[in-house]
């Protein structure tokens, strides 16, 4: 799968062709440079690992340090593997984005949500709540109700959807369209939203 | 920021509107289609409120219909935009006139705005 590491820009909306003003999530892509190879002989599946973003060598761990004194290139933020890269770049080269997008295809955006605290159930799971503030109802109308039977089975099942941490985890969403790509900004405008804030890195694939 | 700056002037063309503020009397003459039929209709009201910024900057225009208010926020930059008409200047004193919602006949006029600075 073919894709390269973002960093979230931000949101807007443009209109088309058809003079339909569509929502859009602006991402630098790239460039990335290629940290390893893998291939099927060494590593038994063969993958490209790619990464972005500049980082300073002290914040660097020597471990990681090496591995990109390896590709000879400079400490990078973020590292991304993607398996069944189709490219021909070697080890230290750099991957921009209109040479793995283009307008008008689909993409995949993997990014770690906005973390929305200790939240409810009606936010977290989706729970409907009660919509009736009268008929004998005083302060229950996000409570979750009922979680369970009584004396049988005199426990609560694992795994019941109850309040808790929400947000921050990683988020999968699936075929945004590409609508723009600026490749002398490095910048590509995706149709719809893409999880995390401003400023998050964000993996596209294809 | 700077990012979607650059992404706003490179997909939004160019357009030259006549300047207008909150309080002005104004005709908005947009595209609407209709199956394969294209056509133009007016809208002619105050405008209560300019909102937002760059590209996505939009004001409201209020008009009486029938004895109905009717309000419509259009985009600047929206492509469906033929013209705008400015027909009065209004002399308000607040950037949103929601309190024109409030209010109806007689009470519900805007003030004429006669000098108008160059």
């Amino acid at each position: 799968m073919n894709g390269l590491i973002g960093k979230k820009i931000g949101m807007t909306s443009v209109y088309n062709d058809a003079g339909r003003n569509v929502p859009c999530t602006v991402i630098e892509v790239g460039p990335c440079v290629v940290t390893q190879v893998k291939t099927a002989e060494s590593d038994g599946y063969s993958a490209i690992q790619v990464g972005f973003s500049e980082a300073k060598a002290k914040n660097t761990s020597k471990a990681l340090q090496g591995h990109f004194d390896n590709a000879k290139t400079t400490p990078k933020r973020k590292v991304a593997e993607f398996r069944d890269f189709e490219t021909d770049k070697a080890l230290g080269e750099t991957i921009t984005v209109d040479e793995v997008f283009e307008e008008g295809d689909f993409v995949n955006a993997i990014g770690t949500s906005k973390g929305k605290g200790f939240q409810g159930v009606v936010k977290r799971h989706g729970f409907a709540g009660v919509n009736d503030a009268t008929h004998g109802q005083h302060n229950r109308q996000r409570a979750p109700g009922s979680i369970g039977a009584a004396s049988y089975p005199a426990k609560v099942f694992k795994g019941m959807r109850m309040a808790g941490r929400d947000g921050g985890r990683q988020v999968k969403i699936q075929n945004l369209e590409v609508v723009k790509i600026f490749a002398e900004r490095n910048l590509m405008l995706v149709k719809g939203a893409v999880p995390g804030h401003k400023g998050a890195y964000v993996i596209l694939e294809k | 920021m700077d990012a979607i700056k650059f992404v706003h002037e490179q997909m939004t063309p160019k357009k030259e509107l006549p300047a207008f503020r909150p309080g002005d009397n104004i005709i908005v003459s947009y595209k609407i289609v209709e199956g394969e039929k294209e056509r133009i209709q007016n809208f002619r009201g105050d405008v209560i409120q300019i909102n937002g910024e760059g590209a996505t900057k939009t004001f409201t225009v209020r008009k009486i219909s029938n004895g109905v208010g009717v309000e419509r926020i259009f985009p600047f930059a929206a492509p469906g935009i033929v013209e705008i008409k400015v027909t009065k200047r209004g002399k308000v004193r607040r950037a949103k006139l929601f309190y024109l919602r409030g209010l109806v006949g007689k009470k519900a006029r805007i003030k004429e705005r006669k000098f108008v600075k160059k």
